[in-house]
């Protein structure tokens, strides 16, 4: 047999192993996107399916090894709320705060809180606090405008 | 102040137009003049954008709150060094700081290569690729994400007490000087594409533009696994979960060029030594490059979430552009080339040197696509369903695993492997003993209880990689040791000097071996989280730990609780370990001071996560195995690239005797 189909003999078997694991692992850890809106409108779909939804922390709870939190996001002028409760293994990050960017993977729970199993923060190298606020806190003083 | 920053960043992207004006022109009228001018115009180029970056520096250092980008990347209470780095700590500065090296890249490659006639046709078109990139990227810093930008309401400057500071877990050393190397590295990958790209243009017959940039592509391959480990590392000590790397989109941006540039700097040899995959190379370098930009892209649009993007911006638009136009052009020119970049020779056997070089291309470009697939998978997917879906860790370290575990495979097979071909009795002779070797220690870590089936791969495939490393150390040494009447130390020695990228290629690789043992441990960590007040022990592992403090206070900066942890270990006395919790005043975030009692067996890694209502202390321990080898690897690994870089003796020897007339000598050959 010629090198080269020998060689493409090879590279097939690598390639389909890597193929199927690849869509072995794409279809077992696949994690859906929503907004809070999508999630209400999910219903029950929203308790089967792993999530992924993102928003600022607001109001953070320590109780022991659990935290609850509540999410804001913005969205068409109007402000939606999810309250999260976090009991994973993994220590939370340090720039979970309050007013941060942070994504919470998890499924929704009958109860309408958000069950998260992962919790990522905004890395602190590239959190932009919004104008006029301090990082991490609410700062009431006006925003300044730039020329 | 800011007027002048400005300005000159306007005139360095003016002037930069013009010198790829200046190059093209010159080149394709053949006038002299136009081309000197447009190198000239480099110099100017890079003289602009020192000055607007040294004026930024200036105002970040004399705390001009005025000015946006200080405001809100520094303030009074900054130490010196931590405002050095608020330079590239924001979108504006960073962009600015990209520039800077991209122009001082591009000034050093003017200047070194001026007296050299074989460079000639090709630099004007080298200058205009690297000047092309410059530009786009003057262009964002000057009319798009200016780092000048006044404070004001109304017409009126407005100044500021103080400015909004940088984050507390970024004043820690390695992130002063992590994204600095990444961007080196990032950067000065523009300079083998822009060679490429000069040799395309002007039908080179020859692999001219490869000498040159192979020394360009190893430092910057340096700089670029210098900041990943830095980052790994930083995240591993201060971020208090014990990982070094999350699969997140914008460290996988920063893998993606790193793993396309290692699979250029093996592939680049076949087309030195065997005159094939002419094509390849140029695809890679340019891959190379467009990845970068890539990465850069990802961080700075918000195209995908990631916790290391930028915040949204418009300047991805810019950015796709770029691509296309660039990504368009390359691609042509390569087609519109390829006469020019046939192969001299041929594969000859599935079971040779050339073909172990396939493989590990291959297999690099496997993982490269794979981790590019599922970091842009939520794009893809949203165009394709309509759905945004993510894939996480596990899809990675599912696909990534068994390609690593080759590629350490080939690490080891490739050395013994002749080229052209290999006969079987030339196989038996190599492979024998590594083999036997690795079965055997493979099996008695089966005996010792390891059953964890990949880390007994890995762990037999670092043995494997360790005894054809060693043996070609030691058959080499042993030869010069006894020819010249000298130690095997000096041997070693002598060995590597005369040959210095092949054997400084063979220390890269064992500092990748040992960066395998260290990923290996991971598959034994072990982590326990409890509730302890004082006086309370616990086990892990082989680890007796016994809660004997707790204390609390607070200064003008946070308040603080930390725990003093015994730690013991059959009975004996090891050290105390203090983790501790910080509550910031000001931002009211809080930080975990992790404490970690590091050893190349293990780290005992504390982390104080937090405190019970009835005051006991949420303690949160682990035991990572082997993770110190990982950056013992880097070392090895930098030690390695730094040797390649020296020239061989054996070609000064060469040079030598041909200057004084000796007759010519046996070729030396490099392997």
């Amino acid at each position: 047999m010629h090198p080269y189909a020998k060689f493409g003999i090879l590279i097939l078997i690598i390639v389909s192993t890597l193929g199927w694991l690849a869509l072995e692992g794409v279809s077992e850890t696949k994690t859906y996107y929503k907004t809070i809106e999508e999630m209400a409108a999910m219903g029950t779909d929203a308790q089967v399916k792993r999530l992924r939804v993102g928003g600022d922390v607001e109001v953070i709870e320590r109780n022991g090894q659990q935290v609850k939190f509540r999410m804001i996001q913005k969205e068409n002028g109007k402000n939606l709320t999810l309250n999260v409760v976090y009991n994973g293994k993994d220590p939370l990050p340090d720039t979970f705060r309050i007013g941060a960017q942070c994504l919470a993977d998890g499924k929704m729970g009958a109860n309408g809180v958000f069950q998260a199993s992962r919790i990522q923060a905004k890395c602190a190298s590239k959190y932009e606090a919004k104008p006029g606020a301090k990082p991490g806190g609410n700062s009431s003083y006006a925003k300044p405008a730039t020329t | 102040m800011e007027n002048i920053g400005g300005l000159c960043l306007i005139l360095a992207f003016c002037l930069g137009v013009y010198s790829i004006f200046a190059s093209v022109v010159g080149a394709w009228k053949q006038k002299p003049f136009l081309l000197v001018s447009g190198q000239r115009a480099v110099y100017s180029v890079w003289a602009l954008v020192t000055t607007a970056s040294a004026l930024l520096v200036y105002a970040i250092m004399t705390d001009d709150f005025r000015i946006q980008y200080v405001w809100a990347h520094s303030n009074k209470a900054m130490a010196t060094i931590y405002k050095f780095t608020a330079w590239w700590g924001g979108q504006e500065g960073s962009l600015l700081f990209w520039s800077f090296i991209l122009s001082t890249y591009t000034a050093v490659v003017v200047f070194t290569t001026r007296k050299k006639h074989e460079y000639r046709a090709m630099m004007p078109w080298i200058t205009s690729v690297l000047m092309f990139t410059l530009v786009f990227f003057l262009m964002l810093v000057a009319f798009v994400e200016h780092p000048f930008r006044i404070l004001a309401i109304g017409r009126a400057a407005t100044p500021m007490d103080d400015g909004r500071g940088l984050d507390p877990l970024l004043q820690y050393w390695t992130m002063v000087i992590h994204p600095p190397f990444l961007y080196l590295g990032y950067v000065g990958f523009v300079v083998p594409f822009a060679f490429a790209m000069g040799s395309l243009i002007t039908k080179q017959p020859g692999d001219g533009w490869i000498h040159t940039t192979r020394r360009w592509a190893l430092i910057t391959w340096a700089f670029q696994s210098t900041g990943i480990l830095l980052g790994a590392g930083w995240a591993y000590a201060v971020l208090g979960w014990g990982g070094y790397w999350g699969w997140d989109p914008v460290e996988n941006a920063s893998l993606l060029p790193w793993i396309t540039s290692t699979s250029f700097l093996h592939s680049v040899m076949m087309q030195e030594k065997k005159g094939m995959m002419k094509v390849w190379n140029m695809v890679l370098v340019a891959a190379t490059f467009f990845l970068c930009i890539l990465g850069t892209f990802l961080t700075r649009s918000g195209v995908v979430s990631s916790v290391h993007a930028f915040a949204q911006s418009s300047l991805g638009n810019y950015f796709v552009v770029f691509l296309a136009v660039g990504i368009g052009a390359t691609t042509w020119l390569i087609l519109n080339r390829l006469p020019y970049l046939k192969s001299e020779t041929q594969l000859e056997s599935v079971v040779s040197r050339e073909s172990s070089f396939l493989f590990n291309n291959l297999i690099l470009l496997a993982s490269c696509f794979a981790i590019l697939w599922g970091t842009l998978f939520p794009v893809i997917s949203e165009a394709v369903t309509g759905e945004k879906i993510t894939v996480d860790a596990p899809y990675f370290n599912r696909v990534n695993i068994p390609i690593g575990l080759f590629l350490l495979f080939l690490t080891g097979v490739g050395p013994l492997v002749a080229w052209r071909r290999s006969s079987a009795d030339a196989l038996k002779r190599a492979f024998l003993m590594p083999t036997v070797g690795a079965a055997i220690f493979m099996s008695v870590l089966v005996a010792l209880g390891i059953h964890h089936v990949y880390a007994v791969i890995s762990f037999g495939l670092c043995f494997f990689v360790t005894a054809t490393i060693g043996s070609e150390f030691w058959k080499g040494s042993k030869s010069i040791a006894a020819k010249d009447q000298v130690n095997l130390l000096r041997g070693a020695f002598e060995l590597t000097h005369r040959n210095t990228r092949r054997y400084g290629g063979y220390i890269v690789h064992m500092g990748i071996v040992i960066m395998f043992i260290g990923f290996t441990g991971a598959a034994f960590n072990l982590d326990r989280t409890v509730e302890a007040k004082v006086g309370s022990t616990f086990k892990l592992g082989r680890y007796d730990l016994k809660v004997a403090d707790m204390k609390g206070g607070e200064n003008e900066n946070y308040v603080w609780n930390h725990a003093l942890i015994e730690v013991r270990s059959g009975g004996s006395y090891i050290t105390t370990l203090k983790p501790e919790l910080r509550k910031y005043a000001v931002s009211g975030s809080q930080t975990s001071n992790v404490a970690i009692r590091r050893a190349l067996n293990e780290d005992l890694y504390l982390n104080f996560a937090g405190m019970t209502a009835d005051s006991k202390v949420i303690l949160q321990s682990y035991v990572f195995p082997l993770v110190s080898w990982i950056w013992v690897g880097y070392w090895v690994l930098l030690i390695g690239t730094l040797i390649c870089l020296v020239p061989s003796k054996i070609k000064l020897q060469y040079a030598k005797m041909e200057v004084v007339g000796i007759a010519r000598q046996a070729q030396p050959v490099e392997n």
